[in-house]
C-alpha cells in the first residue's frame, strides 16, 4: 500500500493532541504522495469492507469525515450556570472566598457551643484590676488574651462570629428582598404597563435615585438614631440603606433582558406577557442581584461595624459582637492594641471572603468574558 | 454651556422636591415622631400631645409639609440641643474643616489610584497588577475607624511622626478669611501655621483617601482594560502614533469618562467616611460634631445633617455633570 | 518583484491555558504596486488576522506569528515594534470595517487627521490644519473647515468611513490594506466608498489589499483574488479568470450562492451548507469536506496541495475540483 493509507491508520490510532501535530509537520514531505496515492487509499477503503462495494466506500467515507470533525472540538454550549460554577472552581480567588466564607459559616454555627469559657464570665476581673492598665495578652489558658473586663477574648470571637454573620444576613436579606420587590414591579411596570406602566417606574425610580443619592452609613446612622439603639435597628438600618441598590440592578436587569431577542421570540410566539415577565426575564435577570447579594454581604458587615463604633450598635453586654467589640476596644487602643485587631481582622477577613467570591462570581457571570 | 446649566438647575427641582418629602414623611410619620423622640419612651400622653401641638403636629399633613419646606428653604434647620446653636450656623462653622480634609483624601485618591490603576492594567497579571487588585480589595473591606486607629497608633502615638489629634497645634490660630486652615495659614502669611495644619491633615486624608483610592484603583485598570481592547486605539496604532500620544489621547482620555463619575459619587461616601475619621482624630469638622450630637441624642442636628448633606451632594453631583460633558464632546450636544 | 510578497504566513493563537488554535495557517499572496488584491472568505477564516498580523497590530502575548512577509525587501514579521511603527501610516496604512467604533468618539476629526500628519511629515499647526482640510477635501468631505472641529458621533456613517480613509491616506502610502471597508455602510455609500478608493489607487499607484466578504466588492475592484477558508488559501487567480471558471468547490459554491438578475425566475439559489464552524483539521484533509458536495475519502488524507488543474496561475487547493470538462459527482469511482 502507498503512504496514504499508512497515514489514515497512524491516524485512527492516535490521539487528537500530539499525533495531529506530528502529521502536520510531516505534511510537507508526504503531501504529494497524498496527491499520487489518492487511487491507492480509496482501494484500502474498498478491501476493508467485505462487501468491497460502493455502498462500504460511502459509509467509510462518513464515519471517517464523522472523526475528523469530532477532532476539531467544537465545545457544545453549556448552560450559563453550569458554565460559571466551572469557572468559578478554576478561579483561585473564588476558591479562596469560598474556603474563607465556609470557615466563617462553621465557627458562627457551631462557635458558641465550643467556647472554652463563657464569653461573659469576668473570670479574670482581679487579674486585670491587678494589672493597672497593662492588659493580659495571648497566653496558654486565654489563646487571645482578656479585655478590659477580664472576659476570655477567644470565647468572645466565638460567639461574635454568630452575631456578626446574622446582622450581615438579615440585613442583606432586608435590603434583598424589599430592594428586588420594588425592582421587579418597576421592570415589570416598565415591560408590560404601557405609558401608565413607564410613569410609575419613573417616578419609583426617581425616589430609588434619591435615596441612593444619600451617603448610606450616614442614612443608617439617621434611622439608627432615630430608633434607638439596638440589634434590630443595625440590621433595619443596615438593610433599608440596600434596598435602592438592589431595586435599582433588578431594573436594569430586567429592562436589558426585556429588550433580548428571545423575549422578542417569545412575544413573537403569542405568550402571554405577564408569563414572559415572569419564566423568562425575571429567571434570565437574577445573576447581577446574585452578585450583588454576596458584596453586600461584606458591605453590611463593615457598616454594621461602623454603627457599632458611632455607639448606635447592640447595647446588650451579653451578646459579643465583632463591631461591638472592637468599638468598646478603642479606648484601649493605645495600650492593648489586639484587642480591637482581632475584631477588626475577623470582620476584614470576612468580608473579604465575601467580596473575593462576589466579584469572581460576576467574572464568570459575565458573558463579555465567556467563551 | 449655560443653558446646559440652567437646564441641569432645573433638573434638580423635582429632585429636591422629592428628597424633602421623603425626609418630611420620615421625620414626621415613623413610628415615634418627633415627640417620643425628644420626650424618650416614659412621655406620658399628654406630654406627647402638648409637642405635638407645639410643634404644629396636630394640623393637616399639607400645611405641615409647606411650614417644614418654607423653613428649609430660609436655611432653616432647627436648634441645637447641644449648643443652642441654630443648626445651620453650626455646620457653616464647621464645614471649611470638613471640605479640607474631603478635599485633602480626593487629591491622594485621584493622584494615587490613577496611575496606580493605569499601570496595573498595562501589566495585568504582573507583580504591580496582583499588589493593586489585592491590595484594593482588602482596602474596600477594613473598616475606616479601625484603619483611622490603627495609623493613628502606629504613626502619630507609636512613632511620633505625626500629631494624633485635632487641626493646628495649640497656640496657632490663623482662622479667620476662609476657614480652610491650610489656605489660611498662605494667605496671611503665616506659613507655620500652613506647615502645621499640612502635617495635621496627613494621617486623616490618608485614612479617609483609602476606600476612594481602592475604588479608583479598581475602576481604573477595569477601564483600560477595556479601551485598550476598542478599535479606535488600534487604528491610533494603526497611523503608528507615538506610545505616548497612543497612551494619553486614546486610551486615558477614553478610560477616565467612567472614573469622573465614580470620583463624584464617591464624594458621598467619603462624608461617611469623614464622620468616622474625624471622631478618631477629633478633627473639629462636621463630622466630629455629627459624633457628639449621636452620643447626645442631639436630633435636630442629625436630621439636619441629612437635608446638608443632601444638598451638598445634589451640588456636587451637578459640578460631575457639567465636568463630564466638558470632556465627553457626545454628551455636550445634547 | 512585487511589492509585498507574503509566504506561508502562519498565526497561532494560545496562552498557557489556552488550547492553541491556528487562525492563519500557511497563506502565500503577492501585492504588486498599483495592484488590487482580494482576500475573500467567510468571517473566521483568517482574512483579518491576516491584515493585522501584517500591520504589526496583533497582541505582543498569546500570538505565534510564522512565515514571511516581505514588503519591499523587509520582512514586516520580524521587524522591531519601533521600526514598525514608524513604518505603519507611513508606508502602509489601514482602514478598518466600523468607522464609528474605529474613531476616538472624544477627539475631534481634525486632531485625529493632524495627528498623524504631525507624527510622519512633521507638520504642525496651521500648516497641519490646512493639509488636513485639504485632505478631507480630498475624500470628499463637503465643508472641511468645518468637519475638522467636530466629533465622529457628529459625522454620518459615510463621512467617517471617509474620514478614516483620510487618515489612512494622509502619507500616501504604499500600501493601503482595507479591512471590510464598506460592510457597515448602506448600499448606495458602499458604491461610493468603492468608488473613492478605485480613484485613489489609480491616482497614487497605491497598492490595495481588499479583504472583505462581499464579491460584489471583488468583481468590482479587485485584479487578483485569494479565496480563504479556514485559514489556508484555496483558490488563486485573476478576477477575470475567477468569476468565469470557480474551480475549488467552495469558491464555486459562493458564487452559486449569489442571487442573479438573469436568472430564470423560480430557479432555487444553492447556499453552502453547514457554518465555518463544521470543518476539519487541515492536517488530517481538507477542512472544506465536511461541507462539500464533491468530497471523497481522498479529500481526507492529508492537507490538499496547491495545483493548477485549469490555467496557469489559477492555483486551486483541491483533489476533486470542478473543471468543466468532468462534471462533478457525488462519488468518484474506486
Amino acid at each position: 500500500m502507498t503512504a496514504g493509507t499508512n497515514r489514515t491508520q497512524a491516524g485512527k490510532e492516535s490521539d487528537a493532541g500530539d499525533g495531529s501535530k506530528e502529521r502536520g509537520e510531516s505534511q510537507g514531505s508526504k503531501g504529494s504522495q497524498g496527491a499520487k496515492g489518492s487511487q491507492g487509499s480509496g482501494g484500502a477503503a474498498g478491501t476493508a469492507g467485505t462487501a468491497g462495494a460502493v455502498a462500504t466506500g460511502r459509509a467509510a467515507k462518513i464515519d471517517r469525515l464523522a472523526e475528523l470533525t469530532r477532532r476539531t472540538g467544537a465545545t457544545v454550549g453549556n448552560s450559563l450556570w453550569k458554565e460559571a460554577f466551572r469557572r468559578l472552581r478554576s478561579n483561585r480567588m473564588a476558591v479562596i472566598g469560598a474556603v474563607v466564607i465556609a470557615l466563617f459559616v462553621v465557627v458562627a454555627v457551631v462557635g458558641p457551643w465550643v467556647t472554652p469559657y463563657s464569653p461573659t464570665a469576668q473570670t479574670w476581673r482581679g487579674e486585670v484590676l491587678a494589672n493597672q492598665g497593662k492588659f493580659v495578652g495571648a497566653r496558654g489558658e486565654n489563646w487571645f488574651g482578656l479585655d478590659h473586663l477580664g472576659r476570655d477574648m477567644f470565647s468572645r470571637m466565638l460567639v461574635g462570629a454568630r452575631q456578626t454573620l446574622l446582622v450581615g444576613v438579615v440585613s442583606m436579606l432586608i435590603g434583598l428582598l424589599l430592594g428586588a420587590l420594588i425592582g421587579t414591579l418597576s421592570g415589570a411596570a416598565v415591560t408590560l404597563g404601557g405609558r401608565a406602566g413607564r410613569r410609575i417606574d419613573t417616578v419609583v425610580m426617581r425616589v430609588i435615585d434619591i435615596l441612593l443619592s444619600l451617603p448610606s452609613l450616614l442614612l443608617a446612622v439617621s434611622i439608627a438614631a432615630v430608633m434607638g439603639q439596638s440589634l434590630t435597628t443595625v440590621m433595619i438600618a443596615v438593610g433599608v440603606v440596600q434596598i435602592p441598590v438592589f431595586a435599582r440592578l433588578l431594573r436594569g436587569s430586567m429592562l436589558a433582558q426585556g429588550g433580548a431577542d428571545y423575549v422578542l421570540a417569545a412575544k413573537a410566539l403569542g405568550i402571554r406577557r405577564k408569563r414572559i415577565v415572569l419564566t423568562q426575564i425575571l429567571p434570565n435577570s437574577l445573576s447581577p442581584v446574585i452578585v450583588q447579594a454576596t458584596l453586600s454581604l461584606a458591605t453590611a458587615i463593615i457598616e454594621a461595624a461602623a454603627l457599632s463604633y458611632l455607639g448606635l450598635g447592640n447595647p446588650d453586654p451579653a451578646v459579643p459582637e465583632w463591631g461591638v467589640m472592637l468599638s468598646q476596644a478603642q479606648r484601649f487602643f493605645d495600650n492593648a492594641p489586639m484587642m480591637a485587631v482581632y475584631p477588626a481582622v475577623g470582620i476584614i477577613i470576612t468580608a473579604l471572603g465575601f467580596t473575593l467570591l462576589g466579584e469572581a462570581m460576576r467574572e464568570a457571570l459575565d458573558p463579555k468574558l465567556r467563551g | 454651556m449655560l443653558r446646559l446649566v440652567v437646564r441641569r438647575l432645573l433638573q434638580l427641582i423635582p429632585t429636591l422636591l422629592g428628597l424633602s418629602v421623603l425626609l418630611f414623611l420620615w421625620l414626621n410619620r415613623l413610628p415615634g415622631g418627633p415627640a417620643s423622640a425628644i420626650l424618650g419612651e416614659r412621655a406620658t400622653e399628654a406630654d406627647v400631645a402638648r409637642i405635638n401641638r407645639a410643634l404644629g403636629l396636630d394640623q393637616p399633613v399639607w400645611v405641615q409639609y409647606g411650614r417644614f419646606l418654607k423653613r428649609v428653604v430660609q436655611l432653616d434647620l432647627g436648634t441645637s440641643t447641644q449648643t443652642g446653636q441654630p443648626v445651620w450656623d453650626e455646620f457653616v462653622l464647621r464645614f471649611p474643616a470638613t471640605v479640607e480634609l474631603s478635599v485633602a483624601a480626593m487629591l491622594i485618591a485621584v493622584a494615587a489610584g490613577i496611575p496606580l490603576g493605569y499601570l496595573a492594567a498595562r501589566r495585568r497579571g504582573g507583580w504591580l497588577d496582583v499588589t493593586a487588585v489585592s491590595g484594593s480589595l482588602i482596602g474596600i473591606c477594613v473598616p475606616v475607624f479601625f484603619l483611622a486607629l490603627l495609623l493613628k497608633g502606629v504613626f502619630a502615638v507609636g512613632l511620633g511622626l505625626f500629631p494624633s489629634y485635632g487641626r493646628l497645634s495649640t497656640g496657632l490660630d490663623a482662622t479667620g478669611v476662609t476657614g480652610f486652615a491650610v489656605l489660611d495659614g498662605l494667605l496671611t502669611g503665616e506659613f507655620d501655621a500652613t506647615w502645621d495644619a499640612l502635617v495635621h491633615l496627613v494621617l486623616p486624608a490618608v485614612t479617609l483617601a483609602s476606600i476612594p483610592l481602592a475604588v479608583i484603583v479598581r475602576m481604573t485598570r477595569a477601564s483600560v482594560l477595556e479601551v485598550v481592547g476598542e478599535d479606535y486605539v488600534r487604528t491610533a496604532e494603526s497611523k503608528g502614533l507615538e506610545k505616548r500620544v497612543v497612551r494619553v489621547r486614546h486610551v486615558l482620555r477614553n478610560a477616565l469618562l467612567p472614573v469622573v463619575t465614580a470620583v463624584g459619587l464617591l464624594t458621598g461616601s467619603l462624608l461617611s467616611g469623614a464622620v468616622l475619621t474625624e471622631s478618631v482624630f477629633s478633627f473639629g469638622g462636621i463630622g466630629s460634631f455629627i459624633r457628639t450630637s449621636i452620643d447626645a441624642r442631639d436630633y435636630p442636628v442629625l436630621v439636619g445633617f441629612i437635608m446638608f448633606i443632601a444638598m451638598v451632594y445634589v451640588l456636587i453631583n451637578l459640578l460631575v455633570d457639567l465636568a463630564y460633558s466638558l470632556i465627553d464632546p457626545r454628551v455636550r450636544v445634547h | 518583484m512585487p511589492l509585498l510578497s507574503v509566504d506561508e504566513l502562519t498565526v497561532t493563537f494560545g496562552g498557557r491555558d489556552r488550547r492553541p488554535s491556528t487562525a492563519v495557517d500557511g497563506v502565500s499572496f503577492t501585492v504588486g504596486q498599483g495592484q488590487v488584491v482580494g482576500l475573500v472568505g467567510e468571517s473566521g477564516c483568517g482574512k483579518s488576522v491576516t491584515s493585522l498580523a501584517l500591520m504589526g497590530l496583533l497582541p505582543a502575548k498569546g500570538v505565534t506569528v510564522g512565515g514571511r512577509a516581505d514588503f519591499d525587501g523587509t520582512d514586516l514579521l520580524t521587524l522591531s515594534p519601533a521600526r514598525m511603527r514608524d513604518l505603519r501610516g507611513r508606508e502602509l496604512a489601514m482602514i478598518f470595517q466600523d468607522p464609528l467604533s474605529s474613531l476616538n468618539p472624544v477627539v475631534p476629526i481634525g486632531l485625529q487627521v493632524t495627528e498623524i500628519l504631525r507624527r510622519h511629515r512633521g507638520l504642525k499647526g496651521e500648516p497641519a490644519r490646512k493639509e488636513a482640510a485639504q485632505l478631507l477635501d480630498r475624500v470628499g468631505i463637503p465643508d472641511p473647515g468645518r468637519r475638522l472641529k467636530e466629533y465622529p458621533h457628529q459625522l454620518s456613517g459615510g463621512m467617517r468611513q471617509r474620514a478614516l480613509i483620510a487618515m489612512a491616506v494622509a502619507c500616501a502610502p504604499r500600501l493601503l490594506i482595507a479591512d471590510e471597508p464598506t460592510t457597515a455602510l448602506d448600499v448606495t455609500i458602499q458604491a461610493q466608498i468603492l468608488e473613492l478608493l478605485r480613484e485613489l489607487v489609480d491616482q497614487e499607484g497605491t497598492a490595495l489589499l481588499m479583504i472583505t466578504h462581499d464579491l460584489g466588492v471583488v468583481a468590482g475592484l479587485c485584479d487578483q483574488v485569494n479565496v480563504l477558508y479556514a485559514g489556508k488559501a484555496v483558490e488563486t487567480a485573476g478576477r477575470r479568470e475567477l468569476f468565469g471558471h470557480p474551480t475549488h468547490p467552495y469558491a464555486h459554491g459562493l458564487l452559486g450562492s449569489i442571487p442573479r438578475l438573469d436568472a430564470p425566475r423560480g430557479e432555487p439559489l444553492h447556499p453552502i451548507r453547514g457554518s465555518i464552524n463544521d470543518k476539519i483539521a487541515w492536517a488530517d484533509g481538507c477542512a472544506f469536506a465536511p461541507r462539500c458536495d464533491h468530497y471523497t475519502l481522498e479529500c481526507l488524507t492529508g492537507t490538499p496541495e496547491l495545483t493548477e488543474p485549469r490555467a496557469a496561475g489559477h492555483r486551486v487547493r483541491c483533489v476533486n475540483p470542478v473543471l468543466p470538462a468532468v462534471p462533478p459527482t457525488a462519488e468518484v469511482p474506486a
